[in-house]
């Protein structure tokens, strides 16, 4: 298939349908709305089922039916909405039920919702932030991979520029290797068997076929998700060797940050970028190589909320260089994207004053 | 759900009583079925005693059994005492968060439109947390039974007062008696859900005296037949005993059930 010119929310969808998606609910909500009506659109085209869920609440719960009766499934929303489907993401999570939530979120003051998440238990949830669209296609198709692969739901941490920029994308089924068998989700067949299965928090199984109960059950998901932060975590990198300054920004932040460093080196300084392409986890063990292994003075931040990546960011770095913020709040007036600090000319204001206040070694 | 999850499996239960019935019986007064259902796998519960729960129950998967629906049915059950079924019957179920059942069950239907798809929810679960997500699977016409078992209290957090309790009912948190000047009215669920042209059927029973029981039992089977048939949304109502949490003696609760319950929540099919 030749790339064609297509918006974010399309491409996005597309994706999830060439990924096998056939169950989709949401709740309309700015920027994520075009994504619930191109997949309205489009599921029934292929078979599939797409709801008009009354809530968020409802939605999430319904993609949390689909998908422990054995669909590939995806829900979305952004911020509040987001907030009013933690329970269900938590839930999911812990009893082990993989779909997607495409969080098309109004800005970057979602990072720690996304990261940290909002509901209840040990629990994680795998975040990918692509830079720009033809990446959103990518992301879509590796987290229902993910999520089925761990038994979890995942989550795209997307924004306005992911959901309505228009980009020449190539949308086609990757294959992302092999999965094991769904054969935990409930068709409904084993009734009076002895077999029958169960889906439950806890874990605790019928009287005559024990499950492990909740402390063994939550152990091995603790244990499950150390596992996805060993082995999952997934970085970029933009002219990082002998930078004695180190730029990190996520999603849609980051290309705006490239430019910038393209113009200084241009310009003689030398400064390069880090991205964590997954959110969680955290790509630390690549920051703190990258630090490590440069003539690195100092760390800039630049995310365009008032501080929340950075923590990450501090735990990765762990005192090897200084860390300071250059980003902050900055929303346009519909409040629903980011404002004017997202521009190449006011972060390249900001990082080089950071520049002239800390000299290089 | 117990309040106090154990993590040691329990010991293998008694195997369940039952008397064979294709012989003639050793003796008269032993002529009878089954002590249990046939999809029942263990007797080990922790109810209390007076509960009605374990009677809705056994006449639940009765049906399953006797519509053959038990190689094609989901179970999706909130959370209350009533959850504990997940360990004692044998077949496929989904445990979810507290309210959100008919919105789960909705996904398991539209991917699964061949399977019987039932939700099993408490009055705490249905009418008071999650009111919207049976109203709006009534709306769409959701091919899904949805069984509210309503003692008007929440039992599994030892008494309080839920959306259902009726007036004049005394609980942990309306000691006095529900009053309508602070407390407001109890919520018809099934009333309201047969005001919905989604709904196919509606009916109200109890598991109070041994008529009433029968009569339910009969009322689940023409919801789970008119599900399978298609015909739309279907709901069933059962009024249950919690001689417990409405701090009556144990043998009081049918009385007390048919004397203050069904006066607010008559039986009978509504729909």
């Amino acid at each position: 298939m030749p790339a064609s010119l297509m918006q974010g929310s399309a491409a996005v969808a597309e994706a999830a349908v060439a990924a096998g998606c056939r169950f989709f609910a949401g709740y309309p909500m700015l920027p994520f709305t075009d994504l619930l009506e191109h997949m309205a659109r489009r599921l029934p085209e292929v078979g599939g089922v797409c709801m008009n869920a009354e809530s968020e609440i409802e939605g999430v719960n319904m993609v949390l039916g689909a998908a422990a009766a054995g669909a590939r499934a995806a829900t979305g929303s952004c911020g509040q909405g987001i907030a009013l489907m933690q329970e269900a993401v938590a839930e999911a999570a812990l009893n082990e039920v993989p779909f997607v939530v495409f969080n098309m979120a109004r800005g970057q003051q979602d990072y720690f919702q996304a990261t940290r998440g909002g509901g209840w238990g040990d629990y994680r949830t795998i975040t990918l932030a692509p830079a720009d669209v033809g990446e959103a296609v990518e992301h879509t198709q590796l987290l229902f991979h993910l999520a089925d692969r761990y038994r979890a739901p995942t989550v795209l941490y997307g924004d306005y520029l992911v959901a309505h920029t228009h980009m020449g994308v190539e949308v086609e089924q990757r294959d992302l290797g092999p999965l094991p068998d769904k054969d935990w989700a409930l068709d409904g067949t084993r009734g009076g068997t002895g077999r029958s299965r169960q889906i439950w928090t806890w874990a605790m199984g019928r009287t005559d076929a024990p499950g492990p109960g909740p402390d063994a059950h939550w152990r091995r998901l603790a244990d499950k998700f150390d596992g996805i932060a060993a082995t999952e975590a997934r970085s970029a990198q933009h002219r990082t060797d002998d930078a004695e300054h180190l730029i990190v920004s996520f999603g849609t932040s980051a290309p705006f940050v490239d430019h910038v460093v393209d113009e200084l080196r241009a310009d003689g300084h030398r400064i390069g970028s880090f991205r964590p392409v997954t959110l969680w986890p955290f790509p630390e063990a690549a920051l703190a190589a990258t630090v490590a292994a440069g003539p690195c003075a100092q760390v800039l931040v630049f995310e365009v909320n008032a501080g929340q990546m950075i923590d990450d960011v501090r735990l990765a770095v762990a005192g090897r260089a200084p860390v300071r913020p250059i980003g902050g709040v900055s929303i346009d007036g519909s409040g629903m994207r980011q404002g004017a600090l997202l521009s190449a000319a006011a972060i390249r204001d900001r990082v080089l004053a950071a520049i002239e206040e800390v000299p290089s070694p | 759900m117990t309040t106090t999850p154990t993590t040691t499996p329990p010991t293998t239960p008694p195997p369940t009583t039952t008397v064979p019935t294709d012989a003639p019986p050793d003796r008269p007064s032993r002529k009878v079925a089954a002590s249990s259902a046939a999809l029942q796998v263990g007797e080990d519960h922790h109810l209390c005693p007076g509960c009605g729960h374990p009677v809705a129950w056994r006449i639940l998967l009765e049906v399953i059994s006797e519509l053959d629906l038990a190689r094609r049915s989901i179970g999706v059950v909130g959370h209350g005492c009533y959850t504990n079924i997940v360990r004692l019957a044998d077949i496929d179920w989904l445990q979810c968060l507290h309210g959100r059942a008919p919105a789960v069950a909705t996904g398991v239907k539209r991917v699964r439109p061949e399977v019987a798809v039932f939700t099993l929810q408490g009055d705490g679960d249905m009418a008071s947390e999650g009111l919207a997500e049976v109203l709006h699977a009534a709306a769409r016409a959701e091919r899904i039974t949805c069984i509210m078992l309503n003692n008007g209290v929440f039992g599994d957090t030892g008494g309080q007062m839920t959306a259902a309790s009726v007036v004049g009912q005394r609980t942990k948190t309306s000691l006095e008696g529900r009053d309508p000047a602070t407390h407001g009215y109890p919520v018809p669920v099934a009333d309201l859900v047969s005001r919905l042209p989604g709904t196919a059927y509606v009916a109200r029973g109890g598991v109070g005296s041994a008529g009433a029981i029968a009569q339910t039992k009969r009322y689940l089977k023409r919801a789970f037949e008119l599900q399978v048939a298609g015909a739309g949304f279907t709901f069933v109502e059962v009024l249950t005993m919690c001689p417990t949490g409405w701090f009556v003696p144990t043998a009081e609760g049918p009385g007390y059930l048919g004397a203050t319950f069904e006066a607010t929540f008559p039986l009978g099919e509504i729909r």
